[in-house]
């Protein structure tokens, strides 16, 4: 049976991915580095857990809806990190200290002082 | 016993502990988690592993509708965490470091690794 050893290899390789990415969530010291963790290893892990699902099923509308919804988290997994990374830094959540290049400041504060 | 047990059913449990271990650290960062922000990103991460949950357990039954609801799952998911941001921006963050202990210990590495740069 090919496709059940491919099935199983490709759920392990999603549950590893998956175990990464919450280990990374638990071990980052700030929410900007949890967030590049948990938005693409955990994305990349659920994914090809579905791929699992339908290389194990071999049916053509098992496989298209499997693709569709690996195509719809990998287009809204960075629309929710951004928002959730925009919105941590506006509500003042510090970066962590070690962190050396701050881009996002001066923009922040060009706006406050364009909007009195 | 073992006998009964094919190459996909080990698989099957393995993956399965493997995600709940994910779970649990999930939590742990959901419940510990200094700021607002930081809880939104742990269920966001909660909701990837409930979709992983889902697949498996497809593998599992053989049940191919299984695959609707895990995309049905990622839509919710998707839009909650667009919901909550919305909300932290609107009536901003509170939270502060309950945990003395912790607080002082984020600064000492802190502290450690602009050495570590120095040097």
């Amino acid at each position: 049976m090919i496709h059940d050893f491919v099935a199983g290899l490709l759920l392990l390789i999603g549950a590893v991915f998956i175990l990464s990415a919450s280990i990374g969530l638990l071990r980052f010291p700030d929410v900007y580095t949890r967030m590049h963790s948990a938005s693409k290893a955990g994305t990349v892990g659920s994914g090809v857990l579905l791929l699992a699902l339908a290389v194990y099923s071999m049916e053509f509308s098992v496989v298209s809806r499997a693709l569709a919804g690996i195509a719809f988290f990998l287009i809204t997994a960075p629309i929710s990190a951004h928002l959730i990374a925009r919105v941590a830094y506006i509500t003042g959540t510090k970066p962590w200290k070690g962190t050396v290049i701050d881009d996002y400041a001066a923009n922040v504060n060009e706006k406050k002082h364009k909007q009195p | 016993m073992m006998e009964g047990l094919t190459f996909l059913d080990i698989i099957i449990l393995l993956t399965l502990v493997i995600l709940s271990i994910s779970f649990l650290l999930t939590s742990v960062r959901i419940i510990k988690g200094p700021s607002l922000s930081d809880r939104i990103v742990g269920l966001d991460m909660l909701v990837a592993v409930g979709i992983g949950f889902i697949a498996v357990f497809g593998v599992k039954t053989g049940y191919f509708l299984y695959v609707d609801i895990a995309i049905a799952l990622g839509l919710v998911g998707f839009l909650s965490t667009v919901a909550f941001a919305r909300f932290v921006l609107r009536h901003g963050d509170d939270s502060v470091f309950h945990d003395k202990k912790e607080a002082a210990e984020a600064e000492q590495l802190a502290e450690k690794a602009r050495k570590g740069d120095a040097s």
